[in-house]
């Protein structure tokens, strides 16, 4: 009797293993046969094939998201004239980024604001040698526009205590006297504000409420922080595309974002002196040249207090630091991020990134600072 | 005392003190209708799917006053079940219908040969495509699916075959508790543990299996648990009286009679941990170029990349959002297929049962 | 008569002849199973007790510092701190649980005893289809579709019904709030419900069905005294299963949400109590040194609120184990 059940039971055993083994089989089938081709790798020498990022060199980079756009676009440029190399940034957050060029993870770091003179320090970095200090460098400046989407309203110009009111939670209806008195001629209707900020710490954030606390300290009690203050309530969304979606697609809302991110939408003017200035580019770019080197740091540490209150200056915006080494333990490293931080603050990495992400170039006074500070890099 | 003979109008035996079959879809329209003109005239306007609510919210009482007058409470109460059951279904069709038509139609923009060959290196706004990150979920979700299914299947054997005492009743209490872990905390373990064993900011397609497999592997232990159970027990003492050896009763008797349902139970953990985003965004990384291996550098997935087009688009954000869509539509493709093959096999297999 | 009394004599075994019965001999098929099946059950042990020593290692420098320092270094005082985003991930998952589970065992009931037989199994594929949907399409599906549809029942709601309290409060302009988040939860357990209540459903012996229609039972009632009682135990893990998914859910509750650190039961306000998981992706990005182990302690939180869920439930289902199929 066991004899005869023996095939069976072999029979059954084949059953239980192709259970098993066929969906799995064929998802190992697939990831192998393909044998990992795409057609625009394939082109580049030196980067097709298995494990195309083992075969060149890598540089690794980690840090804000609000410049991820533009290094996509660095990256990529850089890497099409330069194909042995691979250059991958992370955009985990600025936080993650300065921690891990740190501990030494990754030879680059993008970061919405400076190290702090605290965080500064020799030795304090994995990648540098024991004498280095850290350099950061202004590579990104993004003017952050205030989105809104108000049903029959075009345009809006809001002073800076009207705006700190609106998202501080005191002003809470479209037609409040503040808003009806900067903006004549405008019907505003009778709804009430919903004001969305940032759910996520976030760089935008930080320097938008660094604005308000500057130009308005009476409204905007709270100081400058990556997150914004809870006291003051209002509607939460993650991420710059998160705030974009939520003001486009609500109805009597408010909010503020990187202002290439938000095109479709109407963008507010604000009030810097006596005039209304809105998110352009050199209206922009302008805050990094009216403003002063951090004390107390080194010649080439370009890590800038920001004057939110120049003449023609739009305030509200973003500056993004690439975050490197004085001196690398390894040479090769050196030459790496010498070669791309200096192709990113050149004339025409600034030129491709504000085409690519909708950034403010770079003045040539700051780029040449720029490239000095990348040049003693060692 | 005479007997009164029939009167002239006939009654038929067996359709008597039932709804004539029309009933039931006349009630429906007629509630539509009703729900229809409130809608109008109460709310803000004609909208279709105010007057779908209206109208089932009137004919749930309206059908069961209907059928208690004429047949009787029990059968009422039948016909209201019935009801509620096939409303149920229906609106479970509504958000799938939503979003899968959200999917599709912003998907089917992009489903061409160039997102399937083409990866996202060097490229910026239009073109490109997804491939290296399909080559990497293929990567991170099969080398967790070994991991995972031969674990779970093997506990959910050990808990209802041979577990009886304090392991058991261990084990059973911390799956349950394995459920509840949240998709990012299991990304930041595996994470956490590749820093200790390679050094920090090790970040590998392999620390993304094993924060899948902390998440997958309740999954199949409960779904093949419970299934494993109903399996009814004169099937497993018959195959004792004949001399069958414990575990060969599990692997021929037990095992093909819950087939159906384990396949199930592994597609469906599957499904879930595919799609997950979080734990392999912290653990697998970002790469806009193929890696197909596991142990060493970043590698994309597909639910990372469809994040990270949303979340991080260019200037032209329209090209980032349907390459984001496009993954999304690959994704469920991805799912679907494997499903249907689980099913397939799951009938081929199965023995038949009465059903 | 001659008494037959040799039949009745027992018999005994002679002293010289007894032999003691041999001990069960263990095939050595069994021994390998069972110390296979056995092993992957300590595994599991072993990686949760890593994952948990993990979380505990990586929150203890949070739960240990005193709140000045976690004033300036983290978010704040830790308990306090957790506390509204304790409740959120409850309060959300209740009202996930509230509009997801009698739908999913309507739709479970109506595939495996309402439906016609040759269209069950492929309506059972097309509810499958939502659970092969990923987070983050929910995420979007959430914030962009359903939060712009429902805004207008939710100011409906509150206009009309403001006098309950969930209903009360200022309505968010954009409808992203928690009855909504609670929805794209519920839509997202439904699946897993449905699935393995589905196949429970169709494991219930026919001859129980059949007994109760030959009784002169109507579907319904066929249905709650044989289908229900069986599939209790199992309704109540699948139950958990999609209580698991739902406190834990991450990406589309952080996409859809907008969330706050209050304590409130107003669900259709913009200032929502945030979930657990939710803050910790939202967050965690940003988050370094301290901050980073303040995050994982919630993460712990989480957990422990998974452990007390699930220790009640199955105070619940060991009531009725008798009732499973293995009788």
């Amino acid at each position: 009797m066991r004899s005869g059940s023996l095939p069976q039971f072999r029979e059954r055993i084949a059953v239980k293993i192709s259970m098993i083994g066929a969906p799995v089989a064929l998802l190992a089938a697939a990831a192998l046969t393909l044998s990992a081709c795409a057609a625009n790798e394939t082109a580049n020498p030196g980067t097709g094939g298995t494990g195309s990022t083992t075969a060149s060199i890598t540089l690794s980079g980690k840090g804000a998201s609000s410049m991820s756009a533009a290094q996509q676009k660095w990256i990529a440029e850089y890497q099409t004239a330069n194909a042995g190399i691979t250059i991958n940034y992370s955009p985990d957050g600025s936080g993650a980024g300065r921690e891990a060029f740190i501990s030494g993870a990754v030879q680059y770091a993008g970061s919405d604001r400076p190290f702090k003179d605290e965080e500064m320090g020799a030795g304090k970095f994995g990648k540098c040698t024991a004498e280095s200090n850290a350099l950061n460098l202004p590579v990104y400046i993004s003017p952050i526009a205030v989105i809104f989407n108000v049903e029959g309203v075009e345009d809006l110009k809001l002073d800076p205590d009207t705006l700190a009111g609106i998202f501080a939670g005191t002003i809470t209806k479209w037609n409040d006297a503040k808003i009806v008195a900067t903006n004549p001629g405008v019907t505003l209707p009778d709804g009430n504000i919903t004001a969305v900020h940032r759910s996520d710490d976030s760089g935008t954030t930080n320097n938008f409420t660094d604005y308000l606390n500057q130009a308005s300290p009476s409204v905007w009690t709270e100081a400058a922080s990556d997150t914004f203050p809870a006291a003051f309530g209002g509607e939460a969304a993650k991420g710059t595309s998160g705030v974009v979606d939520a003001v486009a697609n609500g109805s009597g809302t408010i909010g503020y974002a990187d202002s290439s991110a938000a095109k479709e939408l109407g963008h507010a003017q604000l009030k810097v002196g006596s005039e209304w200035l809105s998110p352009t580019a050199e209206a922009a770019a302008k805050i990094v040249d009216e403003s002063e080197q951090l004390k107390g740091r080194s010649e080439h540490d370009l890590a800038l207090k920001l004057n939110r209150k120049a003449a023609g200056v739009y305030p509200a915006v973003l500056v993004s630091y690439a975050l490197v080494c004085e001196a690398y333990s390894d040479a090769k490293e050196a030459e790496l991020v010498k070669g791309f931080i200096g192709y990113v603050a050149s004339a025409e990495g600034q030129k491709a990134a504000a085409e690519a992400a909708g950034s403010a170039p770079l003045s040539s006074d700051m780029q040449a600072k720029v490239k000095a500070a990348v040049d003693s890099v060692k | 005392m005479s007997t009164l003979t029939s009167t002239t109008n006939k009654v038929n035996p067996l359709t008597a003190g039932q709804l004539p079959g029309f009933a039931l879809w006349v009630t429906l329209a007629g509630s539509v209708v009703i729900g229809g003109i409130i809608d109008s005239l109460v709310f803000y306007g004609f909208d279709i799917w105010t007057t779908a609510f209206l109208g089932a919210v009137i004919f749930l009482p309206v059908i069961y006053a209907v059928a208690r007058g004429v047949e009787g409470r029990r059968a009422a109460a039948d016909r209201l079940a019935t009801a509620l059951v096939s409303g149920a279904f229906l609106l479970a069709l509504l958000p799938l219908v939503s979003l899968l038509w959200e999917t599709l139609s912003n998907g089917v923009a992009r489903f061409d040969a160039t997102f399937f060959t083409w990866s996202m290196r060097n490229v910026i706004g239009d073109g490109g495509g997804a491939i290296h990150a399909l080559y990497g979920t293929l990567i991170v979700t099969g080398i967790a699916t070994l991991i995972s299914v031969p674990i779970g299947l093997m506990t959910a054997i050990y808990l209802v075959e041979y577990g009886r005492g304090p392991l058991a009743r261990g084990i059973t209490f911390f799956v349950d508790v394995m459920t509840g872990i949240p998709s990012i905390v299991a990304g930041l373990f595996a994470y956490a543990l590749m820093a200790i064993v390679f050094g920090p900011g090790t970040v590998n397609g392999f620390s993304g299996s094993i924060a899948l497999t902390v998440l997958m592997i309740p999954i199949v232990v409960r779904a093949t648990e419970e299934l494993l159970r109903i399996v009814p027990n004169e099937l497993r003492e018959a195959s004792y009286a004949l001399g069958v050896p414990k575990w060969r009763t599990i692997l021929s008797v037990v095992l093909p009679t819950a087939l159906s349902g384990i396949v199930s139970g592994i597609i469906l953990s599957i499904a879930r941990i595919i799609g997950e985003t979080a734990p392999l965004m912290i653990a697998a990384g970002f790469t806009n170029s193929i890696n197909t291996n596991p142990f060493a550098n970043p590698m994309m997935t597909l639910p990372v990349f469809v994040y990270d087009q949303y979340a991080h688009p260019g200037i032209e954000r329209v090209f980032y959002n349907e390459r984001a869509w496009t993954g999304a539509l690959t994704l469920i493709a991805l799912v679907m297929v494997l499903n249907l093959l689980g099913r397939f096999i799951a009938k081929r297999f199965a023995p038949q049962t009465g059903r | 008569m001659a008494t037959v009394t040799q039949s009745t004599q027992e018999v005994t075994p002679s002293p010289g002849s007894e032999r003691a019965a041999p001990p069960p001999r263990r095939r050595i098929g069994d021994r390998v199973f069972s110390g296979v099946a056995t092993g992957s059950g300590i595994t599991i042990l072993v990686i949760l007790v890593a994952v948990a020593g993990f979380l505990l290692m990586q929150a203890f420098p949070a739960l240990t510092t005193s709140p000045d320092v976690l004033e300036e270094q983290g978010y704040g005082e830790f308990w306090s701190w957790i506390l509204p985003f304790a409740w959120g991930t409850v309060w959300a998952s209740f009202w996930a649980l509230l509009l997801g589970v009698p739908v999913a065992i309507g739709i479970a009931l109506f595939i495996s005893h309402y439906a016609p037989r040759r269209l069950a199994s492929g309506l059972g594929y097309v509810i499958d289809l939502l659970a092969a949907v990923p987070s983050v399409v929910f995420g979007l599906w959430g914030s962009i579709v359903l939060a712009t549809a429902v805004q207008p029942l939710w100011m409906w709601l509150n206009e009309y019904f403001g006098w309950i309290p969930f209903f009360a409060g200022q309505v968010s302009g954009t409808g992203r709030t928690l009855l909504t988040a609670s929805i794209v939860l519920a839509v997202m357990i439904l699946p897993i419900i449905t699935s393995l209540c589905r196949e429970i459903f169709l494991q219930t012996p026919v001859l129980h069905e059949e007994a109760a229609l030959a009784l002169g039972a109507t579907r319904w009632e066929m249905v709650k005294m044989s289908v229900l009682p069986f599939a209790r135990a199992g309704i109540i893990s699948s139950v958990m299963l999609g209580l698991g998914r739902a406190l834990g859910e991450t990406m589309a509750v952080a996409m859809v949400l907008s969330g706050a650190p209050v304590i409130t039961v107003e669900v259709l306000t913009s200032q929502n109590p945030n979930t657990i998981a939710a803050v910790i992706a939202q967050n965690f990005a940003e988050a370094y040194g301290l901050k980073t182990n303040q995050l994982i302690a919630g993460g712990l939180v989480l957990f422990a609120i998974t452990l007390l869920v699930n220790m009640g439930a199955r105070l619940i289902v060991s009531r009725y184990k008798e009732f499973s199929g293995a009788n």
